[in-house]
């Protein structure tokens, strides 16, 4: 589903954010990408998700060259990937259904179905009774569960989650990886960018470690490693 | 389908930054007025001082005095074939006569008797094709054989057009100040929109919102202020043109012709209204252009 061919990013301060890296992740895949902090993992899902672009290299989305898209192809791939991110980007404004539909009325979705899909999703995410909250009425681990709910509300192939349990606690965070778990299992890939050793040794999931821009280790099943058990 | 929904989300968020930033958007819309008022008044000024031209032209003829010894017929001849002689008309001096007596009316007893021994000239009555050339055919005739003066509304022509010319070059150039002006309002307006919606315009972009999805609002924001400035000012402008053609009809000011013809009138009011609304288009696009990474 997504290929990186010998990738590379500089940055014009000067930084090399990461360097020559080839990577496949395919349909399905649940991974991790691990590595201290400016180790390179945001710069990734900023390239997949077409943020930025590489300064080298090729990127394949669904055997497509992801670099040739233009406008409307960018915001068709754009539309099939869910972003999580750490600071949940939640609108303070809305309520926890607004937020989730918020994701489908910039795409054109009708009312009609706005009404169906959005409370589906959040009863997916165990917030059925939390719809009409404002995000400052709710704790960290349920504002995530809505941006989760957002993420997957525009049934996306691929979920791509920078940090997301960066400002959870650890029994939150787990509760989370579960919801990832079982989001997978119907078949949507899922990327997460994270420093949390316990959790991904927990999971035993595709890690693949980054350090000063490189891929250092690429395991099935794999644990967090850099000396910490 | 999905269309609709999109535009309809559009509007709202459309009608909504307008209201956060109403007192921006009017001062912006009052811009956009004040400028179509200076540019439209002048519009019509220059529209009814072009008519008032044409009127004006279409009655300017040069008097060609003659000697008793001219050749009368000769120079008819000549002058018909100067350029841009339109039509010529020989007054003999009985007719010239008649006509002043017609003139004066009831004081035409003045002219008495001088049925015998008439002192006005024969004359020719020259009629050109167009005002400018009047200077040049009258020149070319003075030079002629037998020919005592010519007149023509020596000068008065020329600073008319020349005044009318200047005007219309200060009121484009004062017009185009406000414009800008408001151009720069109307930026700075959706420059807070922008601002005021970062976090959700940063949001709809990894939503997968398309970029005329983003644009949309903001660009229909600046159209709409443009709208109502230009809705006034041609409001206003029309108003007061329909009073003063009213009063002008009262008063019987009959030299003053006013423009009435609603093909023209109508093309000018449509037009300044269309105006305003590509400056607000116009304003927001650079603004939007400027301020929002899509």
């Amino acid at each position: 589903m997504i290929q990186f061919y010998n990738v590379t990013k500089l940055y014009p301060n000067g930084v090399k954010a990461i360097n020559d890296i080839s990577l496949r992740i395919k349909q399905g895949d649940f991974a991790f990408l691990v590595g201290p902090s400016g180790a390179g993992k945001s710069t990734i899902a900023k390239l997949v998700f077409r943020e930025e672009k590489p300064t080298a290299g090729q990127i394949f989305f669904n055997g497509r060259n992801a670099l040739r898209f233009r406008g409307r192809e960018v915001v068709a791939m754009r539309r099939r990937i869910g972003m999580i991110f750490q600071d949940f980007r939640l609108l303070p404004r809305k309520t926890a259904f607004e937020n989730v539909a918020f994701a489908l009325e910039v795409t054109g979705v009708s009312g009609w179905e706005i009404r169906k899909r959005v409370p589906e999703v959040l009863k997916q995410v165990g917030l059925e009774k939390k719809v009409d909250c404002f995000p400052e009425q709710l704790s960290g681990g349920e504002q995530q569960r809505v941006c989760v709910a957002r993420a997957i509300v525009k049934n996306p192939v691929l979920i791509l989650a920078d940090e997301p349990t960066g400002n959870l606690d650890p029994e939150t965070s787990r509760e989370l990886m579960e919801l990832f778990v079982q989001i997978n299992q119907s078949g949507t890939t899922i990327v997460i960018a994270t420093h949390a050793w316990d959790i991904v040794n927990e999971m035993k999931k595709r890690v693949i470690a980054l350090e000063n821009g490189r891929i250092v280790r690429d395991e099935e099943q794999g644990s967090y490693g850099y000396g910490v058990s | 389908m999905g269309f609709l929904n999109a535009l309809r989300y559009c509007l709202r968020q459309t009608l909504l930054s307008i209201a956060r930033n109403f007192w921006l958007a009017t001062a912006s819309a009052a811009m956009i007025t004040v400028s179509l008022l200076i540019l439209g008044s002048f519009a019509l000024v220059a529209l009814n001082a072009g008519q008032f031209l044409n009127q004006v032209e279409s009655e300017i003829e040069i008097n060609v005095f003659l000697r008793d010894t001219a050749q009368i017929n000769d120079l008819g001849r000549e002058i018909r074939a100067l350029p841009g002689v339109e039509r010529v008309s020989y007054i003999a001096k009985e007719q010239a006569l008649d006509e002043m007596r017609e003139s004066l009316g009831e004081r035409r007893d003045i002219l008495v008797g001088l049925e015998e021994d008439n002192p006005l000239p024969n004359s020719y009555r020259v009629r050109t094709a167009n005002a400018e050339v009047v200077p040049a055919v009258a020149g070319a005739i003075e030079e002629m054989r037998g020919v005592e003066k010519v007149r023509y509304g020596q000068g008065y022509v020329e600073k008319l057009i020349m005044i009318t010319r200047w005007v219309n070059a200060a009121a484009l150039f004062a017009a185009g100040l406000l414009a800008l002006a408001a151009v720069f309002l109307i930026m700075t307006t959706i420059r807070f929109s922008v601002m005021a919606r970062r976090d959700e315009v940063e949001i709809m972009k990894y939503m997968g919102a398309s970029n005329w999805f983003v644009r949309f609002p903001f660009l229909l924001e600046g159209m709409v202020v443009g709208f109502f400035g230009s809705s006034v000012a041609v409001l206003m402008l029309g108003f007061v043109y329909y009073y003063l053609l009213l009063q002008v009809d009262q008063v019987s000011l009959f030299f003053i012709q006013l423009v009435t013809d609603q093909r023209i009138l109508g093309t000018l009011f449509g037009g300044l209204f269309g105006l305003g609304v590509f400056i607000g288009g116009l304003a927001s696009s650079i603004s939007i252009r400027k301020f929002l990474r899509v």
